[in-house]
C-alpha cells in the first residue's frame, strides 16, 4: 500500500498519471525561495531555460548573471559571491557544472567554506538523444566525496521545488541533481519534505521480502515494478532517498533487518552512487545482500529516454531482474 | 581604518624586513616558495601599508578593501606581510606548514579567516574577485568605495579558469576591481616564454575591455602610482603588469626559475639574510 502519511499521487501507477520535468520544480522553488532569501543569486552558464533557471531570472533580473560558456567560472564566481554574503545556486548540465568544475567547487566552495548550490541539470542518461557526452552518470560520486556537500536527487518535480525551498531557506553547500525528462509525479503538495529523511513510499500486506531502495527519476520505475514482481509472489518495500548526502542511516538500517535484501535503484554508474553509499552503510552496521541497478561501468548512447533505460537495465524489467537474482541468492 | 603613513622610505625598509621575514620563515619550513614571495615583496608593501583600506583589529570589517591571492604559492610574502602589518605576531611566522600551524603551505581561510580566500591551485582567485565585486556592486552600486584586488602569477596565465575571468570582467565592466599580474617570466618548468609563451599580456588584457598599465613592480612609488591611476578609471576593470626580479633582493636568486619552488638551506639562508640587513653591502651589518 501507498505509505498514507505522505499523501502521494495516488494515480502513481495509473497510465495517466501527471508527468513533468523535475528540472521543472527547481526552476519554481527558486523563484519561489527568492522572494523570502535576498541573499539568494543565481548564475548560469548560457543555460538559463534549459535548467529552468529564467524563472528566477525574468522575477529578479538584478539578481541574475550570466557567465556564458564556462563552467570554471560559475563555480568561482559564485564561491567570490558567496565569499560576499551571498547565496549562490548556479545551474548547467550536470556533465558540465560539476563535471568540469570539480575541482573548483572542491576548492573554491568546500574547502572555502562558503555557501552555495550545485543545480545539475539533464543528469542521468534519460537525457536521451544528445548521447554519451551529455549523459552524467557519474555526478553523484563526484559530489558525495567531498566534505561539507550536501547532495540531494528529488523524485519528481514537486519533490524538486520543494528541496529548492528547504535549500534555500537555510544557506548550506549541496548539489542538486535534476532530470530532463518529464517523470510520473509521485509526491503532492502535500507531502512532507526533510532534507536527510528517506521516505517509504510502499509498503506490501505481509512480510516484504526485499526494499527496493531508489533514488530521482527512477523511484516511478521502482513502485511500477512492484506489481511485477507480486505476480511472482514477490512483496517489495519501496523507499525513496532524495538525500544520499547524509544519507538516512536509520532508515536503511530498519530496512536491512527488515528484509534481509535490498535492490538499489540510480540513473548513476553503481561505482560510488546510491548504491555504493547504502553498502557503505550496512557493511558497516547489518550486512546484507544487494543488487545494484545502474550504469555499470560503460558510458552511455544516443537513443530515446525508454530505449536507454531498458538498455542500460533500469527500467521495471532490469528492476524485477535484479529483484529475483537477489532473492535467490539470499537463500 | 588604519593608514600607516610611511614614507617612501620607510616603505622600502619595510619590504626589506618583509624579504627577511620570508627566508627565515622558509628556511625554518625547509620547504616553500622563494623567488616569487622576494619579488612581490614590494607591492605588498604599497598595498598593506599605503594602499588598502583595512584594519588590523577588526579584520572582518565590511568595508575593508579584499586582498585575494590567486597564486597561493606565493603565500609567505602574504603571510609575512600580514604579520608585519599587526594582524598575527611575526614569530608565528616560523611556524609555515607545519602540523598544527595557522599558516598552511597554500593559505587556507579555515585556518586564517583574516585572509580573504583558500587559494594554491592555480586560476580560481581572478574569478572569486569578479564574484566579489559583482556581489558588492549589486548592494553598494557602481560607486561603492571598495576595492578588490586580485594577485595572479604570469605562469598561473596559462590556466583557462583566468580568461574566462577576464572576460566576465570586461562585460561587466568592473572599476573597482585591480588585478595585478606578477611578471617575472619564471613558472616552475623554466622561463614563462618557453614554457607557455604570454607574449605581449597587454595587448591580451587589452583586448578583454581591460585598462592595461606596465610598471616595474619592484619599484614602490611605481606601484602606488599605477593603483592610484587604475582606481581613476571608471568605466572598466584595471590590470596592472608589474614586471618583477624573482628573488629580488637576494643577488644569487634573482632570476633563476630554480628558485621558484624551493627552499634556501642554511648556507644560503645567512648569505641572504646577510645581504637584506646590509641592504646588499650598503651598510654593515650587525648580526654577524
Amino acid at each position: 500500500m501507498l505509505n498514507s502519511d505522505l499523501k502521494l499521487n495516488t494515480k502513481i501507477f495509473a497510465d495517466d498519471c501527471e508527468q513533468a520535468p523535475i528540472r521543472k520544480g527547481f526552476g519554481e522553488g527558486l523563484a519561489m525561495v527568492g522572494e523570502t532569501n535576498k541573499s539568494i543569486v543565481a548564475l548560469s552558464a548560457d543555460l538559463t531555460e534549459s535548467t529552468q533557471m529564467h524563472l528566477f531570472k525574468n522575477k529578479f533580473p538584478e539578481r541574475f548573471v550570466e557567465i556564458g560558456v564556462a563552467e570554471q567560472n560559475l563555480a568561482t564566481v559564485s564561491a567570490g559571491m558567496a565569499a560576499m554574503g551571498k547565496y549562490p545556486f548556479f545551474s548547467s548540465y550536470a556533465m558540465f557544472s560539476p563535471g568540469r568544475n570539480w575541482e573548483q567547487v572542491r576548492t573554491t566552495i568546500c574547502y572555502n567554506d562558503v555557501p552555495a548550490v550545485i543545480v545539475g541539470s539533464h543528469a542521468g542518461i534519460s537525457v536521451g538523444p544528445d548521447g554519451g557526452t551529455h549523459q552524467a552518470v557519474e555526478d553523484i560520486a563526484l559530489m558525495r566525496v567531498l566534505p561539507r556537500m550536501t547532495v540531494i536527487s528529488p523524485c519528481d518535480s514537486i519533490q524538486a521545488k520543494k528541496a529548492t525551498l528547504a535549500l534555500g531557506a537555510n544557506p548550506r553547500i549541496a548539489y542538486l541533481r535534476l532530470a530532463r525528462e518529464k517523470t510520473p509525479i509521485i509526491t503532492t503538495e502535500d507531502t512532507p519534505f526533510e532534507l536527510g529523511k528517506g521516505q517509504i513510499l510502499y509498503r506490501p500486506d505481509g512480510i516484504a521480502h526485499v526494499a527496493i531502495i531508489a533514488t530521482g527519476g527512477l523511484v516511478a520505475n521502482a513502485l511500477r515494478a512492484i506489481k511485477d514482481l507480486e505476480k511472482r509472489g514477490i512483496k517489495a518495500i519501496v523507499a525513496n532517498i532524495h538525500t544520499i548526502k547524509p544519507i538516512d542511516t536509520e532508515l536503511l538500517i530498519a530496512l536491512a533487518r527488515e528484509t534481509k535484501a535490498i535492490v538499489t535503484v540510480e540513473e548513476h554508474q553503481i561505482a560510488g552512487g546510491l548504491g555504493s553509499t547504502v553498502a557503505e552503510v550496512l557493511a558497516q552496521s547489518v550486512p546484507t545482500a544487494i543488487e545494484f541497478v545502474g550504469v555499470h561501468d560503460v558510458f552511455g548512447q544516443s537513443g530515446t529516454p525508454n530505449q536507454l533505460i531498458e538498455h542500460y537495465g533500469m527500467g521495471r524489467d532490469g528492476i524485477v531482474t535484479a529483484v529475483t537474482k537477489l532473492l535467490e541468492r539470499k537463500v | 581604518m588604519q593608514t600607516s603613513n610611511l614614507n617612501l622610505r620607510e616603505l622600502e625598509l619595510k619590504a626589506n624586513d618583509i624579504r627577511e621575514s620570508i627566508i627565515s620563515m622558509l628556511l625554518a619550513a625547509g620547504s616553500g616558495h622563494t623567488a616569487g614571495p622576494l619579488g612581490m615583496a614590494d607591492v605588498f608593501t604599497a598595498l598593506y601599508f599605503d594602499l588598502m583600506r583595512h584594519d588590523v583589529t577588526n579584520p572582518s570589517w565590511s568595508d575593508r578593501d579584499r586582498l585575494i591571492l590567486s597564486n597561493g604559492h606565493i603565500c609567505p610574502v602574504l603571510y609575512a606581510t600580514m604579520a608585519h602589518a599587526g594582524y598575527f605576531p611575526v614569530e608565528e611566522l616560523q611556524t609555515l606548514r607545519q602540523f598544527g600551524s595557522r599558516l598552511q603551505g597554500h593559505p587556507h581561510r579555515e585556518f586564517l579567516p583574516m585572509v580573504e580566500t583558500s587559494s594554491g591551485p592555480l586560476g580560481s582567485g581572478l574569478s572569486q574577485a569578479v564574484g566579489m565585486a559583482l556581489a558588492d556592486r549589486m548592494d553598494h552600486g557602481i560607486t561603492s568605495e571598495k576595492y578588490f584586488y586580485c594577485l595572479l602569477g604570469d605562469g598561473e596565465l596559462n590556466e583557462g579558469n583566468n580568461w574566462e575571468a577576464i572576460m566576465l570582467a570586461g562585460k561587466e565592466k568592473l572599476r573597482n576591481l585591480i588585478a595585478i599580474v606578477d611578471r617575472n617570466n619564471i613558472q616552475i618548468d623554466g622561463y614563462t616564454e618557453d614554457i607557455m609563451p604570454l607574449n605581449d599580456l597587454s595587448k591580451k588584457w587589452e583586448a578583454f575591455n581591460w585598462h592595461v598599465q606596465e610598471i616595474d613592480g619592484n619599484n614602490i612609488s611605481a606601484v602606488i602610482d599605477a593603483v592610484h591611476k587604475a582606481q581613476a578609471v571608471f568605466e572598466k576593470p584595471s590590470v596592472i603588469i608589474a614586471r618583477t626580479i624573482p628573488g629580488k633582493g637576494v643577488r644569487e636568486f634573482e632570476r633563476k626559475f630554480e628558485w621558484h619552488g624551493k627552499a634556501p638551506n642554511k648556507e644560503e639562508a645567512n648569505m641572504a639574510l646577510d645581504e637584506l640587513r646590509t641592504l646588499g653591502g650598503k651598510i654593515k651589518s650587525e648580526h654577524k
